[in-house]
């Protein structure tokens, strides 16, 4: 069994950052979005994030918010959450699911997290649940072998970055910016000042997210992260067609290889 | 006891009230959450503020609010009818109470701008008035739908000086305004402050909110002792978010044989599903920034809520009520948006006093819990606001403008 650890140690051992890449379950379809995430897993994405479309999304800019009331209007349920996911294990890929927190509530956080383990998932980033209210949550992953990864963001404290970092385990999610999903042109200056931060307070595997949409933009930031993050451009690549999403992941594995030494 | 006295219904020193309430934020807000906590907490127990809140709510918003008798409208009801005027505060609403609180906390912490969400537009009206007497730049997120149900409250705001931002994604209404309201935090939060308009929200808001609006029933309790010479067996109050309901309720709370009774928006009756009765029909979950009572499908999604009140129109709650229903301090139960509109009609033709539709669903409450008080029973209802901005729904409802009666 693979576990997030080792998708960060493999990486490192070419001494580059991992490619991440998001895209929400059911987005154009169910069957859509798992043709999309196994050609993402074969052109590079060391680790796909499976995003729950959620009717909320406040961390989301309008591309992903469009994509989650697509996949939501095309007929989406949790359950094919883990459908998807295990999809995902099937194709020789490694996922974690990225999801508000309300669907888990609902479904229940032991029984999301079950289901989860199931299907070969192996952890869950989420934006709107800081350490502070995950008392449910850390039950349930310790019970099921699942890794939790909260956010730390330029605001955080260095008492929250400390309590955040114990807190996670597999990687931790740095925002890049103050602000919501979506593909910007210049890398946020925020982002290596967060990273030197957080490294003060952990040895985990720290990932940058928030505006990434180039090989380019990728290189940057392999250059001081363990870890490249990209959701809303591969949204986007999704309404060209497959070839995009390939092309896009190849773009991005190849600057994830170019980046000036990923060891800081 | 004053306005700002801690008291022992206050949530912990994380934001619970038993179960309910907390910080359901992006870790990027809570350095924003915890600076108005700590501002707030000096505020409360600064003379100065306080001072300066008190002076505008009595110099600027005129405070206090009347209590008049409504006597003719109360043989409807069988039985004794007071209404709290809140509708005659300036702006209209209790809404001014909040946003005079916050646009004090915001200059406080030195923040220029101000964003808020809105839905009938009363508490973006309310904000785009405090934004402009102290000087802060406003921008207000309303709901597309909202903005053409209420076009005339859009061009209040925008001559007060603020921004309003049309909110196109989701249901178009208040929950996507404050969806789009938290966006726009998330991304200015070091000058901005996000001025909520309800008792919900990330821990401190449903305490502050709370805080701000209890000067409704410090005065309505002293107000009825004065007049009638004895507690009401009742405090009756619409919500929506509930921020008008907890506050004139925090002046009760400990008058263990008031019973406080709110009244949600039961839209076209609850078995059609288009309502709003958060908290007589919905399910625990987390939305904006707490948890609460939601209504949400089985895969927790959010649904849209439906009411003839577009400040009613919200499918979550304040966690405070949460618990006062789980506790059974408080008791909830919907009315229609016919019950509504009757009741509308009704106080207007009978006192002369043109309600919100808000507020009408308070005074569709009273209706339906009079008969059993008889009487000699004693009702206080919060009018947390004036009909004028509904004239358009009126007349549509009623077809006032060819020749109908209300």
């Amino acid at each position: 069994m693979s576990t997030l650890s080792d998708v960060f140690a493999a990486a490192k051992a070419e001494s580059r950052a991992a490619l991440i890449g998001y895209l929400p379950a059911g987005f154009p379809t169910v069957a859509g979005s798992k043709d999309h995430l196994r050609s993402m897993v074969e052109s590079g994405c060391d680790l796909v994030e499976v995003g729950l479309p959620f009717s909320d999304p406040v961390m989301d800019g309008p591309t992903i918010q469009a994509a989650a009331e697509q996949a939501r209007s095309a007929g989406f349920r949790v359950r094919d959450l883990f459908d998807v996911v295990a999809s995902v294990t099937a194709a020789g890929g490694r996922a974690v699911v990225m999801t508000y927190w309300n669907p888990v509530l609902r479904y229940g956080v032991d029984a999301f997290a079950r289901d989860l383990a199931a299907a070969g998932g192996l952890g869950i980033i989420t934006p709107d649940l800081v350490p502070d209210e995950a008392e449910d949550w850390m039950a349930a992953s310790e019970a099921h072998g699942l890794d939790r990864t909260f956010l730390v963001a330029p605001s955080s404290t260095e008492d929250r970055i400390e309590m955040t970092a114990r807190a996670s385990s597999g990687f931790l999610y740095a925002t890049a910016v103050m602000g919501v999903t979506g593909a910007r042109d210049v890398v946020s200056s925020a982002a290596p000042a967060l990273v030197a931060r957080v490294r003060e307070h952990t040895t985990l595997p720290i990932g940058v997210g928030l505006g990434v949409r180039s090989g380019a933009q990728a290189a940057e930031i392999a250059g001081f992260a363990d870890g490249v993050i990209v959701g809303s451009a591969f949204v986007s690549a999704v309404a060209e067609g497959d070839a995009a999403v390939r092309a896009l992941a190849a773009d991005l594995a190849q600057g994830v290889r170019s980046g000036v030494a990923a060891t800081v | 006891m004053g306005q700002f006295t801690p008291t022992p219904h206050d949530p912990d020193a994380r934001g619970h009230f038993g179960p309910w309430g907390g910080r359901f934020v992006p870790e990027a807000l809570i350095a924003a959450v915890d600076e108005l906590a700590a501002e707030y907490d000096k505020a409360r127990i600064d003379p100065e503020f306080v001072n300066e809140f008190k002076r505008l709510l009595r110099d600027f918003a005129g405070r206090p609010s009347l209590l008049t008798e409504a006597p003719k409208f109360a043989e409807h009801a069988g039985t004794r009818v007071w209404l709290k005027r809140e509708d005659l505060n300036h702006t209209g609403s209790h809404k001014i109470n909040n946003v005079l609180g916050q646009a004090l906390l915001t200059k406080r912490m030195g923040k220029k701008r101000v964003i808020a969400e809105t839905g009938a537009g009363q508490h973006g009206v309310a904000t785009a008035t405090a934004c402009a007497l102290l000087g802060l730049d406003c921008v207000v997120y309303m709901g597309e739908v909202d903005t053409e149900r209420q076009a005339l409250n859009v061009a209040r705001m925008r001559l007060l000086g603020a921004e309003v931002i049309p909110v196109k994604s989701g249901s178009r209404t208040l929950k996507d305004a404050i969806n789009e309201a938290l966006r726009d935090w998330v991304t200015n939060v070091d000058e901005t402050h996000y001025l909520l308009g309800t008792a919900a929200g990330p821990h401190p808001f449903p305490l502050l909110v709370r805080d701000f609006h209890r000067v409704i029933g410090i005065e309505a309790r002293e107000q009825i002792l004065e007049k009638a010479g004895r507690l009401p067996d009742a405090v009756v109050a619409c919500v929506g978010g509930g921020s008008n309901a907890i506050g004139i309720f925090h002046g009760f709370i400990d008058d263990a044989d008031v019973r406080l009774v709110g009244v949600e928006p039961g839209g076209s009756g609850l078995d059609s599903g288009s309502h709003g009765a958060t908290l007589t029909a919905g399910t625990p979950g987390s939305l904006h920034g707490a948890m609460s009572y939601v209504m949400q499908d089985e895969d927790g999604q959010i649904t849209e809520a439906h009411s003839i009140s577009a400040g009613l129109d919200y499918p979550g709650v304040g966690p405070e009520h949460s618990h006062l229903k789980d506790i059974g301090r408080a008791e909830y139960f919907p009315v229609t948006d016919a019950e509504a509109m009757e009741a509308f009609a009704l106080l207007s033709r009978t006192e002369g006093i043109i309600p919100a539709i808000e507020s009408s669903h308070a005074l569709a409450g009273a209706l339906k819990l009079g008969p059993s008080l008889g009487p000699d029973g004693l009702l206080v209802v919060n009018l947390s606001g004036r009909g004028d901005k509904d004239m358009d729904t009126a007349v549509k409802y009623f077809g006032l403008a060819d020749g109908g009666q209300a």
